[in-house]
């Protein structure tokens, strides 16, 4: 998702630079006034470990593809959301200065993007309210406290992902850069955003989830009281919740998608997905695959996207919807599956 | 990167913020050229070219680092031409669609910007980087931060690429890491640097660490720099006011201006 310099005209990143030092300002204003020094060594690591770890594959079962971790609801579930912010604003101007990822100029842009819907959405909107809220009272404290924190981090991962694929494509429109309609890049964009969510909230949940094991403490807003008797994991009603919010998402994007001549993008989109994780081994420059992923991915659509025989609702269109819904029930499984190896994963590691 | 910024040459020399400010304004007048004005954006193309051959800096090593994103931003504007079909201009008989006039635009926009930030960071180090940017009143702690993330970065890097050897070795054929291993992967590694973390601030505050670093070594500002920034901010803005190449072009035709 990280955009280059000339996706961005003057105007608009000046107005994005100036929203992201208002919320660095506001987040420096607030780490200053707890004193918290001693949370800046923490802060670098936590941020050079997301930039490091952003180097690893996954291997995501059953797809054949792979994904790697973004880093703001991770590090705004660790540091809080101002340390957070932080730490993402700096690790995305390393990654401009020293890798070419993301522009300069679009530095302002980018820290909106992912920086402040991954931590100040993600944390507000959704981490604290999921980890306050007395979910699942009929579980053990501690169990709740786990299937809370994998329900925040697939929707915050989901949802800052959808915010700021979205954001680059008001960004990119405003500055009058592409020729594609608005509600076509949409469309394009956001899907895919869909997928790489998923596969973000999963790699989050699972590093989560681990550190909650080991140590309680490093996880803001988890009372750490909870990690008391050893309780039976029932992920049902998470797996349950999840299924219906990715289908609701799913379905409204396939109706959003029916604008689309056909359904072969997303056949295409799948096999380009793979293909390009395949190509891309372990190297320093992997961490680029996330924005690799979608514009290559896009630029695939928009080759198919944009047949002469472009209609709207005809019996084309509504096979299209059916693919995609296919694909978003195929989706939904992957995570299913994902999610509940994870949880027999620890319930072994527990036992052990 | 650090090898390449500790060189020495006129460029390494000039003062940090002098480079920032003269790599920001050719990024912002590069990207304002009008979509459709190919002529008149060739000729930001001296700038790196100039600065390249100053300060001994391999090209080559500047395109290696951008061989993975410069197909990115060229993806971009691939498919102007497919939307954009009226013609704009002809050479000879072909005429030239302006799609393709603005695909060619926006790729070259691209690499210009990436080969203007490659240029700061070969010929400054990220001490004087961060010096320049507490210079113009960045907050200190971000700058700290900044700093203190890029050091940590490598010592993270080799921490990972041992721990992914080892794991390769104990899994022979895998691509990637399994599922399975996805959180203590990552989480000890977490775990780990959480302690080395907490080591590093205690053994900053023995040396004195009170929440911010120091920067003694920034020489101030020499009259060369400000010759410097003034005098490439001035050609950038004449390259973008007036049209050099058709300029040239008028005048070896023989042309009046």
């Amino acid at each position: 998702m990280h955009m280059a310099d000339a996706l961005l005209s003057p105007p608009v990143a000046t107005v994005m630079y100036a929203a992201s030092a208002a919320a660095t300002g506001i987040s420096v204003h607030k780490l200053k006034k707890d004193e918290n020094t001693q949370k800046l060594p923490t802060m670098a690591v936590a941020a050079a470990l997301v930039f490091a770890g952003q180097m690893i594959n996954y291997t995501i079962p059953g797809t054949g593809s792979s994904g790697h971790l973004s880093g703001g609801m991770l590090l705004s579930a660790l540091l809080g959301p101002q340390a957070g912010f932080l730490s993402m604003v700096v690790i995305l101007a390393i990654q401009s200065l020293f890798f070419a990822d993301g522009g300069l100029m679009a530095l302002g842009a980018n820290c909106w993007n992912m920086a402040f819907y991954g931590c100040f959405v993600g944390y507000y909107l959704i981490w604290q309210p999921i980890m306050r809220g007395r979910l699942f009272p009929k579980m053990e404290a501690k169990a709740a406290a786990r299937t809370k924190i994998i329900m925040a981090s697939v929707i915050g991962c989901i949802v800052t992902l959808q915010t700021g694929a979205f954001s680059v494509v008001v960004e990119t429109s405003l500055s009058g850069i592409t020729e594609l309609p608005f509600g076509a890049f949409c469309a394009l964009m956001q899907p895919i955003h869909l997928a790489i969510g998923l596969v973000e909230g999963l790699i989050t949940t699972a590093i989560l989830i681990f550190v909650f094991e080991a140590r309680p403490e490093l996880l803001q807003e988890v009372n750490a009281k909870t990690g008391g008797h050893k309780g039976k994991l029932t992920l049902k009603k998470t797996l349950v919740a999840l299924a219906v919010l990715v289908v609701m998402v799913g379905g409204a994007l396939s109706l959003f998608a029916s604008s689309n001549p056909d359904g072969l993008e997303w056949a295409l989109f799948g096999n380009t997905e793979a293909g390009y994780n395949e190509n891309m081994a372990l190297d320093e420059e992997d961490y680029g695959i996330e924005s690799g992923l979608s514009e290559k991915a896009a630029s695939v659509q928009e080759k198919t996207a944009f047949l002469p025989d472009y209609s709207f609702a005809d019996s084309e269109s509504a096979a299209g919807t059916a693919v995609s819904g296919i694909v978003g029930s195929a989706i939904v499984a992957v995570a299913a599956a994902g999610i509940s190896v994870l949880g027999r994963f620890f319930r072994k590691k527990k036992q052990a | 990167m650090d090898d390449l910024a500790a060189l020495s040459s006129p460029i390494h020399s000039i003062h940090p913020l002098a480079k920032l400010i003269v790599t920001i304004s050719y990024i912002i007048l590069t990207v304002s050229f009008s979509k459709y004005d190919l002529s008149g954006l060739i000729v930001m193309l001296l700038y790196p070219v100039i600065i390249f051959s100053i300060s001994g800096i391999p090209i080559k090593t500047c395109f290696y680092k951008l061989r993975i994103v410069l197909p990115l931003v060229c993806a971009v504007g691939l498919f102007n031409p497919f939307f954009d079909k009226a013609p704009l201009m002809s050479i000879g008989s072909i005429a030239v669609s302006g799609g393709v006039i603005s695909m060619i635009t926006l790729m070259l926009k691209g690499m210009f910007c990436l080969m203007a930030s490659f240029i700061l960071v070969a010929t400054t180090t990220m001490d004087a980087i961060c010096a320049a940017l507490r210079k113009i009143r960045m907050p200190g702690m971000i700058v700290t931060l900044l700093l203190l993330t890029y050091r940590y970065v490598s010592v993270m890097i080799d921490e990972v690429s041992v721990m992914a050897t080892a794991y390769k070795l104990r899994a022979p054929g895998q691509k990637g890491v399994h599922y399975s291993a996805w959180g203590s992967f990552l989480g000890q590694l977490l775990l780990r640097s959480m302690d080395r973390a907490e080591e590093m601030y205690s053994s900053m505050q023995l040396r004195g660490f009170s929440g911010e670093f120091q920067y003694a070594d920034v020489s101030p500002a020499k009259p060369k720099d400000y010759l410097y920034t003034v005098f490439a901010v001035g050609i950038f803005f004449l390259f973008r006011m007036i049209n050099i190449a058709t300029l040239f072009g008028g005048i070896a035709l023989g042309g009046s201006l």
